[in-house]
């Protein structure tokens, strides 16, 4: 074990793939060291696991519907209780684990890499693309993110999808903030010169060299931003325009208990705490990394 | 003191007397217009888009699908639709700026009014949370920031932390069991208790500042016992946010010398905090407040939808159901211009307080 630590802390790697295991194992190490990381990153963890295992974790299957059973408390055979259609509260939370990191994963996957060219670009070429697109990036920022989201979907239509893509749409912004930042910084530094002085054309200056190092700020952004993607599509699944029923998503269900909530509390407040609980554990996350990855930019954001 | 600061901050430039002061003033305040004007025409060209991208055919909502095409034709120019989208977007700008924003299809009256009647509402919620924000908020960061690394300072970061993890119409909805249902401490949804409501006749749309104009302090009671609970779930985000910034403003400004120097000098530790350290955050705290008040509209949404809050979020959730476009382009837009609003007047203030920014 001493050997592969000695390799990987190694200050002068043989190869840049020994260089970069070695920097995920110091982050890895510098993370370990702080116990909200640890805590949310376990959190992120069961729910990853939660997802992939749904079915073995269930004690029901979700959609099921037992009238006799409507409205039970919690208790050793539905331990959150039953909906108002029987339905087993516990195992439509787990299921709703797949429903909230597939829309995490997708707004992040559409909307970072669009915030990175489009910041990258403006940070690299400047002048007028910049003006325009930055014009363009700050004019999504300076709205409210919620209600620009909720006008989407009601042009889109409700549904799941459209959630996803009108997250994505007021979520680009701030990403786009960050990479032109990142890119201004590294635009006038020798190594990018003496790329571009070997004859690189600008795309591969910026597809190799720029977007690289961008990617630990953004990763930094992303995690952080997770728990306001989490509150928001649970937003519009509970006013009823995201997710449709029956899908056991975690808003949607506690738009569904809103009814019950003065008498059988369980059916609102069960989801809420998986929604608490995994907001939180990004928020952890995204935290410790910001202090490992990017100690500069403090707490403000 | 706080003077010891500006010993940090770069010296004024002044370009060797081609521009007078009040000149460069005149012209930063241009360019705070420009860039003003250029984000309401941004805000507006959104909510045109929105409007366009709507899959519902508005030709086809007024004359029914089985209208002959002439009369499809002739509606479809009558509503501008044939023009080019540039000459709509210009028509459209004109019809917002002088107050046409269509009729509400579920109330039937025009948006405009629909909206004037319920936006005090809101303002009423959100200016009661964002004080409780404040009150609350300034003296949890600083105690925070004394007191860093200890019990106290890790559970008020997870009380920041849980204003960012809690939904905002969970927080309600358990609120409403627990102190209405259960302790019966406030008042339930709604404005005032219903036999109260539309006593007073309203003025300003205030019910606190209508009751007192009218004299009338039962209502005036009934009324904060109804607004103290959407008021405190609101306040709960503001709160979360302005001790976290205040908590890392205030740890700046702990890490300075001067604060050394008046610890080595025997200032007491109260007045190092609260009278050396706390005074030059004053300023950007300031811009926090500002951007959280207008947080707060958005928070309203939610937490008017579970008080049954005759808002401006509530009207936008009931319009969003009914696809009732006007009436939501509407909510956007003014939701939309006051969140830009009070950020650009958090803007100038922080540049008219802070000396270093002028």
């Amino acid at each position: 074990m001493t050997t592969l630590r000695d390799w990987l802390i190694d200050d002068s790697p043989a190869s840049p793939m020994q260089a970069r295991l070695g920097r995920f194992y110091r982050i890895f190490g510098a993370l370990m060291h702080n116990p909200l990381a640890v805590v949310g990153a376990i959190i992120i963890l069961v729910l990853v696991l939660t997802a992939l295992f749904a079915p073995w974790i269930a004690t029901h299957d979700p959609l099921r519907q037992a009238l006799g059973e409507r409205l039970l408390p919690p208790s050793a055979a539905h331990w959150m209780g039953t909906d108002e259609l029987g339905r087993d509260i516990w195992s439509r939370v787990v299921y709703g684990a797949r429903i909230t990191l597939a829309i995490v994963t997708l707004v992040a996957v559409l909307a970072a890499p669009a915030g990175l060219v489009i910041g990258v670009a403006a940070g690299y070429f400047g002048g007028w693309v910049d003006r325009i697109l930055m014009g363009i990036t700050d004019i999504f920022l300076s709205l409210p993110k919620l209600i620009l989201a909720l006008a989407f979907v009601a042009a889109l239509g409700p549904g799941i999808e459209n959630a996803i893509i009108a997250i994505a749409i007021t979520s680009w912004p701030g990403y786009a903030r960050v990479a032109r930042a990142e890119t201004m910084t590294f635009k006038n530094s020798e190594f990018i010169s003496a790329v571009r002085l070997l004859g690189a054309s600008s795309l591969r200056v910026n597809l190799g060299h720029v977007l690289p190092l961008c990617t630990s700020s953004m990763i930094v952004r992303v995690t952080l931003d997770m728990a306001g993607i989490i509150l928001t599509a649970a937003g519009l699944g509970f006013i009823g325009l995201g997710a449709q029923p029956p899908l056991p998503e975690w808003g949607a269900m506690i738009s569904r208990g809103r009814s019950f909530i003065l008498d059988q509390w369980w059916v609102a407040t069960m989801p809420g705490f998986a929604i608490i609980l995994v907001s939180l554990g990004f928020c952890f996350l995204g935290d410790g990394l910001r202090d490992v990855l990017d100690p500069k930019s403090g707490e403000q954001r | 003191m706080a003077d010891n600061n500006t010993t940090t901050a770069p010296a004024p430039t002044r370009r060797a007397g081609l521009q007078s002061p009040g000149r460069r003033r005149l012209f930063s305040a241009l360019g705070f217009l420009v860039t003003l004007g250029v984000t309401f025409i941004g805000l507006l060209a959104i909510t045109f888009f929105i409007g366009r991208i709507v899959p519902i055919d508005p030709v086809l909502a007024v004359v029914g699908d089985r209208a002959p095409v002439a009369v499809y034709e002739r509606v479809r120019e009558e509503m501008g639709l044939d023009r080019p989208l540039a000459a709509q977007f210009v028509s459209y700008v004109g019809d917002v700026v002088t107050g046409n924003f269509g009729t509400a299809v579920s109330t039937g009256k025009p948006v405009i009014e629909d909206l004037a009647r319920v936006f005090p509402a809101t303002l009423e919620m959100a200016t009661l949370g964002i004080l409780l924000g404040v009150l609350i908020g300034v003296p949890l960061g600083v105690i925070a920031a004394s007191r860093r690394g200890s019990w106290l300072d890790q559970g008020i970061r997870v009380v920041g932390l849980l204003g960012y993890s809690v939904p905002a119409f969970w927080l309600g909805l358990v609120g409403l069991a627990v102190f209405y249902a259960k302790l019966k401490w406030v008042g339930g949804p709604g404005r005032v208790d219903i036999f109260y409501d539309g006593v007073v006749t309203p003025v300003t749309g205030l019910i606190l500042v209508d009751s007192v104009i009218a004299g009338d302090w039962e209502i005036f009671r009934n009324a904060v016992w109804h607004l103290i609970l959407p008021a405190s779930c609101l306040g709960f985000f503001s709160l979360a946010y302005i001790a976290r910034m205040t908590r890392s403003f205030m740890l700046d400004q702990l890490s300075q010398e001067y604060v050394t120097t008046a610890r080595v000098k025997g200032v007491p530790e109260r007045l190092v905090i609260w009278r050396h350290a706390f005074r030059p955050i004053r300023v950007p705290l300031i811009t926090v407040i500002g951007l959280s008040y207008a947080g707060l509209l958005e928070g309203s949404v939610m937490i008017e939808t579970i008080f049954s809050w005759p808002g401006i979020g509530n009207y936008l959730t009931v319009a969003l159901l009914n696809a009732d476009m006007a009436a939501v382009l509407g909510s956007t837009l003014v939701i939309g211009a006051v969140f830009i609003g009070i950020n650009k007047i958090s803007d100038v203030l922080y540049r008219v307080l802070d000396p270093r920014a002028r």
